[in-house]
């Protein structure tokens, strides 16, 4: 018996052995590895990067790009990202990087600075200014290149809005109007689900962005004073974004709290409640449209008349009137790429004029090169960019400190406790506050009165 | 010399078994995470973690809804239905005890993830819990919102139960049938037989199999993951799921791996208790 377990013992270090030679030692330096989302309805980037993987082989003799999809719901894929990015041999070369997250890893180490490749490229200037700086670290060098802006509003069904007897064009004021109208759906339409904002740990960033920023944003108050550089705590808008999460889910106006909190709601949304008439109305972003076009994974020929779309409300209709909150994804350059310049050529490939603008009409993105919103096949292909474009003038950003993203999983966390019920949105706050302050320190707090 | 054939295995265990702990201990005083500056190189913060863990409401929630879930499924429902079930079979026809023992066994076959999705099916909103008390004329609720605990507790009786019964039935073989003869030709009553005679002679099997369900029990993740992802809100985050979602969904790796030391702590304080309370080697 003693035998048999010590050869056992050697021939499992034998293939322990075995196994650790074969590990991957790096990315060659004519294999570069992109690494990109891909999840549910959101495929348009999968079919973009396979598009310029092959030009990009064609035009460059010998070098393979590897494609690395990651199938994971948003916070799950940065927490993939960042996991890749930790070690040399599983880092990618080019990396789809959420503008939010670009501070805090390019603070990592995660991240190459861009500088001296925009520099000698031409086509940098067609870029906004607005959206370059959304690829700043925060020792202001440029970490990724903008693909696409996008804003958030409130999307309606107007074939439910008819059968519940409601006005359409409807243009609500206050969150009032948003929530009576909620209610006329749930009292002429009871199968329908009346209202649906992304909310709890599970959505992740899309709850504290199209969720809670949205409602904060319309209050008067916000998350973070730029010019202080200081959180805000104890806000009453803070408390009112909360209770309106609290009316919203414990008043049976929006879906089930079960319904909310599983993974998959974004893509339930988009590719079946909308288009089976089964939600009136949805506080979501300006892509949502890129999953009914051809294009996309469930196309729905007739979205344009049924689905209309109106500006995000503020609390009490105070100014500006309407609110909306705007993000965007950039191409970045992983610091351990063992060929950068090929990276960058790769990077520059994906992101030229015809590239940026089938991308961001597949995508339903706003444009955020001059070349290309001002192009009148943009400009056709989709009935919202208008619409989209035009909001941009109300839009906030969220703060650009490398602290955000641990305080945007704190939100999420004080939405779920009020929409099951758990806390009040005093209480839900106070947590909130006392989890900001262990983040950041007391010190880079302000009190909002 | 004897021990020089050992040597590799105490290689082995040293590198991925002690390894990681000491690891996961030192990685407990560090504020690493996995974005943010100090994801590239992380800061020694002394009990900074360990403060901030006893101050967070959370905590000691997750650490009671870790000890229900605990005792609930694998002290009593694991250990004892599994013994009951040893005990039944032992006296039952073959066909009964090959069916049920078929049954029993399946859960336990199947691979961690597939038990956690046929789980999750069973108690969904729609599943099939719901579904056959439709046909009885009954309304469920939807047991893994309403109460996630008790969801994930029965699913890992269910699960885990296979293993005690298999144990308690090889330790009941080992029982002679003589002593339990002249127990009954004394006039002991069944239960008096058990609790003097058969329970006392497989004591040993009792801690070991104690022992491991604890173990097995206190590091569920897979699961409870998959059934409840850990809510509603933090209704059922036992210690394993707390730790998940800090270390890897908050990005913060230091904070994450205290918690992680205070499950070894828990599980190593569990195993010196059962040596100690059922002294295995005083027979």
């Amino acid at each position: 018996m003693k035998r048999t377990i010590t050869a056992a013992a050697f021939a499992a270090a034998g293939l322990l052995a075995l196994s650790g030679c074969s590990a991957d030692d790096g990315g060659s330096s004519d294999t570069i590895k992109v690494a990109y989302q891909k999840f549910g309805t959101f495929t348009q980037l999968d079919d973009h990067m396979k598009q310029v993987k092959a030009d990009f082989e064609a035009e460059n003799e010998g070098m393979t790009v590897e494609l690395v999809p990651i199938e994971a719901q948003q916070n799950d894929y940065f927490t993939k990202l960042a996991l890749m990015n930790k070690s040399a041999s599983t880092a990618p070369d080019v990396m789809y990087e959420d503008t939010f997250m670009v501070e805090s890893d390019a603070d990592a180490g995660y991240l190459a600075p861009l500088d001296e490749y925009t520099a000698e490229w031409e086509d940098w200037d067609q870029f906004y200014d607005n959206a370059k700086s959304a690829g700043l670290g925060g020792d202001g060098k440029t970490y990724g290149i903008p693909m696409g802006t996008d804003t958030r509003a409130l999307w309606y069904n107007t074939e439910v809005f008819e059968r519940a007897g409601l006005p359409v064009p409807w243009e609500p004021k206050t969150w009032d109007e948003v929530l009576d109208a909620a209610a006329s759906v749930k009292a002429e339409l009871p199968d329908v689900v009346p209202l649906n904002v992304y909310s709890g740990k599970a959505q992740g960033e899309a709850a504290a962005m199209q969720g809670f920023e949205m409602l904060l944003y319309g209050t008067g108050d916000t998350l973070y004073e730029a010019d202080s550089k200081k959180w805000v705590t104890g806000s009453q808008g803070f408390v009112d974004s909360l209770a309106f999460i609290e009316d919203l889910y414990q008043g049976g106006l929006g879906p089930t709290p079960e319904q909310a909190l599983d993974k998959n709601v974004g893509n339930l949304v988009s590719a079946e409640w909308f288009p089976q008439g089964e939600l009136a109305i949805g506080l979501d972003g300006s892509w949502l449209s890129g999953t009914w076009l051809e294009t996309g994974t469930a196309p729905w020929p007739e979205w344009s008349e049924v689905m209309a779309q109106a500006p995000m409300p503020t609390q009490e209709g105070q100014e500006p009137g309407a609110t909306s909150m705007s993000g965007g994804w950039t191409l970045a350059m992983g610091s351990k790429s063992a060929n950068k310049d090929a990276a960058w050529d790769f990077i520059a490939l994906a992101l030229d004029k015809d590239n940026s603008q089938s991308y961001d009409i597949a995508a339903s993105q706003i444009a955020v090169r001059g070349d290309v919103s001002e192009d009148p096949d943009y400009q056709a292909a989709n009935p919202t960019f208008g619409f989209f474009s035009e909001i941009v003038e109300v839009t906030n950003f969220r703060p650009a400190t490398s602290d955000y993203g641990q305080i945007s999983s704190e939100i999420t966390i004080a939405m779920e406790a009020v929409m099951t019920g758990q806390q009040s949105p005093e209480e839900a706050a106070a947590a909130y506050d006392d989890a900001v302050a262990g983040i950041v320190g007391e010190e880079n707090t302000t009190s909002a009165k | 010399m004897r021990s020089i054939p050992l040597l590799p295995a105490i290689v082995l265990l040293v590198i991925f078994l002690l390894g990681p702990v000491i690891s996961s201990f030192y990685g407990s005083f560090t504020d690493a995470s996995l974005t943010g500056a100090s994801a590239q190189g992380s800061s020694f913060v002394g009990f900074q973690n360990y403060a901030e863990l006893f101050a967070d409401p959370d905590f000691p929630k997750s650490v009671m809804l870790t000890l229900v879930f605990l005792v609930a499924s694998a002290i009593i429902g694991q250990n004892v239905i599994g013994l009951g079930l040893a005990l039944l079979m032992r006296s039952s026809s073959g066909i009964a005890r090959g069916l049920v023992g078929t049954f029993v066994v399946t859960a336990w076959v199947l691979p961690e993830i597939v038990a956690s999705f046929a789980a999750y099916a069973f108690f969904n909103d729609t599943g099939t819990l719901n579904t056959m008390l439709a046909w009885a004329g009954l309304e469920g609720t939807n047991w893994l919102y309403a109460t996630p605990m008790l969801a994930v507790i029965l699913a890992n009786i269910w699960r885990g139960t296979a293993f005690s019964m298999l144990v308690y039935s090889a330790a009941l073989q080992d029982v002679p049938a003589e002593i339990t003869e002249s127990a009954e030709v004394d006039g002991a009553r069944g239960w008096q037989r058990l609790a003097f005679i058969t329970v006392p002679m497989i004591r040993r099997s009792i801690t070991t199999n104690l022992m491991l369900t604890t173990l097995q029990t206190l590091s569920v993740f897979t699961l409870i993951f998959v059934m409840t992802g850990g809510g509603p809100g933090t209704d059922s985050s036992t210690l394993p799921v707390l730790a998940y979602q800090e270390a890897f969904q908050f990005g913060q790796l230091g904070f994450g791996t205290a918690i992680a030391t205070i499950l070894l702590l828990v599980g190593a304080l569990f195993s010196i208790v059962y040596l100690r309370a059922l002294k295995p080697e005083a027979d």
